[in-house]
């Protein structure tokens, strides 16, 4: 919630010059889009929950249609149309659970705490949870549902991209955490490997097409996929390094990858293009500019020091300890995104100024300093000294994975109960139960 | 003893029957004044319209906890026929206002034109109110006469003709089938009276007849006419495009609402018995509806066409309920029919403002630009179709939650993933009305927008109901499940 306001100060901070028409729609449409997402973050009570997911559309749509560049109908009904087969599905299964929750105890509700106590039969899990996971796959977006988001992030004015990038892909990642695996545990721990191999797919192939792009905010956008990878995969380690890592991960995704759009932005409003064989040598132009770019290019790979480090490395450490193949190959993902943004880097800012229009660029103005500064003070702070973050974030992690394996156990008990109750067993005691067939701890 | 307290009528009944009278006398003022030909006819026409509908509203409204059986058991009025009352009676108010300006823009300005808005409406609520199959087809044949007329009302234009005589065509055939339908069921069961068929067939051993099956089968098949469910549906395109635009706001929400309201009547007090194994056939044409609706509607590029085959798709929507039937499913009919009305009323609304004086624009095209050039305009545009599309916080998104709640109660989980998926497609076609108007730019010529005062309210009040019915929804579901508490056991 917090990164959510902040950043929208930012966003907004970094829109007053790039966005000169129809200017008072535009700020309506973004503080709208805030209260969609503060929702959506806020809500226990599933049908709430939804509403606010579906309402984020909407602003969300109209600004890259409206305020977004050349091909913004396609991203804006691409973005759209994407997220609302995932949307719809998971309405299906939220109501399904209603009826499931009904039919266990006899009252109806959506509330969410109520919700995480009904035994849901494993054959339904699998089905409610595959609905949950497409939504919030979609919306992560894991590979291969990902390809609405580079034309929607090329296409977005870059308030649009920062927020979608460092909040809205976030909202699938915490529908997973939050929702779908708790609800479903069981069905979780069966379609690990499968969500783990799309993430390193996402991992290794949003890096290797990252590398290819000729255009800025197009390379920015695959490393979103990448790194969203990595969140998937430190969540489905299933355990708290891998879970800590994940949620670091995913606010330093929202700095770093937040930056790096404002950065794209504030070259794009000086020159209108942004494609990386148009600059070179910036650094001689923009001194400052170059700095912070530097910075929050490093962070983005993850160099130790910075923000992005602590994440990776505990995704990782955690995806070691229960998904060894995964993580190796994962990891070399770590060394695909130092390649594709030390190689934007150095065309970008090193060298001799080749293209005579670079010349006359002007410097980052206070007004964008102030916007970065706050930015690069995270980096580093969450780069040295992460943990104050961190022991917040462990209490809740823990109560969440106790959650998921105390349900995933209780589920299974109660499925074999009543399995041997169906085979006109009558089981005498809850333990005897637990060690029946099929029974695993 | 009168002949009226023979049939069950006395003088304590004229209250509840308020109505029907208030109804029929102004449509018969209305007439009168318009032998006249002065210029103030139409003007004391629409007053006397909105005067009668208003007096019809607030006698129901005095009336709506109230249960009686009238006329020998042909006329109830109970809150389930009192709720379809207030939306009959709320949209032909709207379409009144809509139409003031309208009329006088488009050359059409005849005071009998609210007379037949009239005259259909109280067709409509003798459909909702009706517990005789013959009632039902007397109000039927009462709304349709009426809605063949105003779909023909601009009777210089080609297309106006066409739609007319189209409707009346196919309209006269299914009405046909639903008096054959009436007949056998007659036959079959010795009554048309809807409470004694179902007595008869709780009673009965033997159900399947023949006779009664097949008189079912017709019945239904009146009944999916007036919906527009495919394969029933040839007619509205071409008689939502060729009417003028108030009149096919007004038919669309109006004749939905009162198809349904008879439809869900007959099948759960009549027939109930019989629901079970009709399932997996109106399974099959929900789909079919929904899917032909919206397929379709991709494709156009007439607002008007667009929003009829739109229409189409929503019929689908609404057998949802139906199909899932019990309260539940009854409550969601009910709720979707209302909200429904609402935006298909402001949808029609927007179009019918577009294009100055006579010269009317309905291309889907011809709104670039207009976003921002009539805000309003614009945003009650953009209300309406994602209403109609189903995003909340809109009333259509707790319609759907409704319906879709209700089919799945009832088990049918495929039926409600063929829906939703459906409503994603028409999600492509509701945003197109939106992307022109914000996301283009006009290639030549601009589009000129009438400005009319009492459509620009009818307007704001439909936006405003969009809204307050999508997130305070709690008194519209209640007072639906009550209607349909008190009359289905």
């Amino acid at each position: 919630v917090l990164l959510t306001t902040a950043l929208t100060a930012i966003a907004i901070l970094g829109s007053f010059s790039a966005v000169t028409q129809r200017v008072r729609a535009y700020y309506m449409l973004l503080l709208a889009l805030e209260t969609g997402m503060l929702g959506t973050f806020m809500a226990l009570d599933l049908v709430v929950f939804y509403v606010f997911w579906e309402a984020m559309l909407m602003p969300m749509y109209l600004l890259i249609g409206v305020w977004g560049g050349q091909e913004r109908i396609r991203a804006a009904v691409k973005f759209f149309l994407y997220t609302m087969v995932g949307s719809v599905l998971m309405l299906v299964a939220i109501i399904s659970l209603y009826f499931l929750h009904h039919a266990q105890t006899g009252t109806y509700t959506f509330d969410l705490a109520a919700l995480y106590q009904t035994n849901i039969p494993l054959g339904a899990q699998f089905w409610l949870f595959s609905a949950f996971a497409l939504a919030f796959a979609i919306k992560v977006p894991m590979f291969p549902f990902h390809t609405w988001l580079p034309l929607a992030h090329v296409e977005a004015p870059t308030a649009g991209s920062v927020l979608l990038a460092a909040v809205l892909l976030k909202m699938g990642t915490y529908g997973f955490l939050r929702f779908a695996m708790p609800l479903f545990p069981n069905a979780a721990f069966a379609l690990t490997p499968v969500i783990c191999a799309l993430a390193v797919i996402g991992i290794v192939y949003g890096a290797l097409v990252a590398m290819v792009q000729p255009d800025l905010k197009k390379l920015v956008a695959y490393s979103s996929v990448s790194h969203l990878g990595f969140c998937m995969l430190g969540m489905f380690a299933m355990n708290p390094e891998g879970w800590s890592g994940s949620i670091l991960q995913m606010l330093n995704h929202g700095i770093s990858t937040g930056a790096l759009f404002l950065l794209v932005g504030v070259i794009y409003e000086r020159r209108h293009t942004r494609l990386i064989s148009e600059f070179g040598g910036l650094w001689k132009v923009l001194p400052a500019f170059s700095v912070v770019f530097l910075v929050v290019m490093l962070s983005s790979i993850a160099l130790p020091g910075t923000n992005g480090f602590v994440g990776e490395f505990l995704v990782l450490l955690g995806a070691f300890k229960t998904q060894r193949l995964w993580a190796i190959l994962a990891a070399t993902g770590v060394i695909l995104s130092a390649c594709y943004m030390l190689w934007m880097f150095q065309r970008v800012v090193f060298g001799a100024v080749t293209n005579s229009a670079n010349e006359g660029m002007k410097d980052l103005t206070p007004r964008e300093a102030l916007v970065f500064a706050p930015l690069l003070l995270l980096i580093f702070w969450l780069g040295i000294f992460p943990q104050p973050v961190l022991s917040r974030i462990q209490p809740s992690i823990q109560e969440t994975i106790d959650l998921v394996n105390n349900r995933a156990v209780a589920i299974r008990t109660w499925e074999a109960r009543s399995a041997m109750i169906d085979a006109g067993i009558q089981p005498c005691c809850p333990d005897k139960a637990e060690i029946a067939p099929g029974v695993a701890k | 003893v009168s002949p009226l307290a023979e049939v069950g009528y006395g003088p304590g009944d004229f209250g509840a029957t308020l109505p029907v009278w208030a109804l029929s006398i102004a449509s018969m003022i209305i007439l009168l004044v318009c032998m006249s030909r002065r210029r103030w006819a139409a003007p004391v026409s629409a007053g006397t319209a909105l005067l009668g509908l208003a007096v019809a509203g607030v006698g129901a409204w005095a009336h709506r906890f109230e249960t009686r059986a009238l006329f020998n058991d042909m006329y109830r009025v109970d809150p389930y026929s009192t709720f379809f009352v207030l939306v009959f009676v709320a949209i032909g108010i709207v379409s009144v206002l809509l139409s003031w300006d309208y009329l006088e823009r488009t050359n059409l300005n005849h005071g009998e034109f609210y007379a037949l808005v009239v005259l259909s409406a109280l067709g409509m609520i003798f459909m909702a109110a009706a517990n005789d199959l013959i009632m039902i087809f007397l109000g039927l044949e009462l709304m349709s006469l009426a809605l063949y007329v105003l779909a023909g009302f601009r009777k210089n234009r080609f297309e106006s003709n066409e739609a007319a005589l189209k409707y009346f065509l196919l309209g006269a055939f299914a009405t046909g089938f639903l008096l054959y339908g009436v007949a056998l069921v007659y036959g079959a069961t010795g009554t048309t009276n809807l409470s004694k068929i179902g007595g008869f067939l709780v009673a009965s051993p033997v159900r399947d007849t023949p006779l009664l099956v097949i008189g079912a089968l017709l019945l239904f098949v009146g009944f999916a006419f007036k919906v527009s469910l495919v394969p029933f549906h040839m007619w509205t395109p071409d008689a939502y495009e060729g009417a003028p635009t108030t009149a096919t706001a007004f038919m669309s929400a109006g004749a939905k609402a009162a198809g349904f309201a008879g439809l869900l009547r007959v099948a759960m007090i009549a027939l109930p018995e019989l629901t079970p194994d009709w399932t997996r056939l109106l399974t099959g044409i929900a789909i079919l509806t929904m899917t032909v609706g919206n397929v379709t509607a991709i494709l156009q590029s007439n607002l008007k066409r667009m929003l009829a085959y739109s229409s189409i798709a929503h019929a689908g929507y609404v057998m949802l309920g139906v199909i899932a039937g019990g309260a539940g499913g009854a409550q969601a009919v009910l709720y979707y029919l209302a909200v429904y009305s609402v935006m298909n009323l402001g949808a029609f609304g927007v179009v019918s403002l577009m294009g100055k004086g006579s010269d009317e624009r309905v291309r889907v095209q011809e709104l670039a630009g207009a976003g921002f050039r009539y805000p309003w305009l614009g945003i009650a545009m953009t209300v309406f179709m994602l209403g109609l599309a189903g995003i909340p916080p809109t009333a259509g998104f707790m319609g759907k939650l409704l319906l879709f709640r209700s089919a799945l109660e009832g088990g049918h989980v495929m039926l409600v993933i063929f829906a939703v998926l459906n409503s994603v497609v028409a999600v492509y076609y509701y945003l197109r009305p939106i992307v022109v108007m914000y996301m283009t730019q006009p290639e030549g010529e601009a589009l000129e927008v009438s400005s009319a005062l009492p459509a620009a309210v009818a307007l704001a009040v439909l936006v405003i109901a969009t809204f307050w019915l999508g997130t305070a929804s709690g008194s519209l579901t209640g007072a639906a499940m009550q209607s349909v508490l008190a009359v289905f056991p």
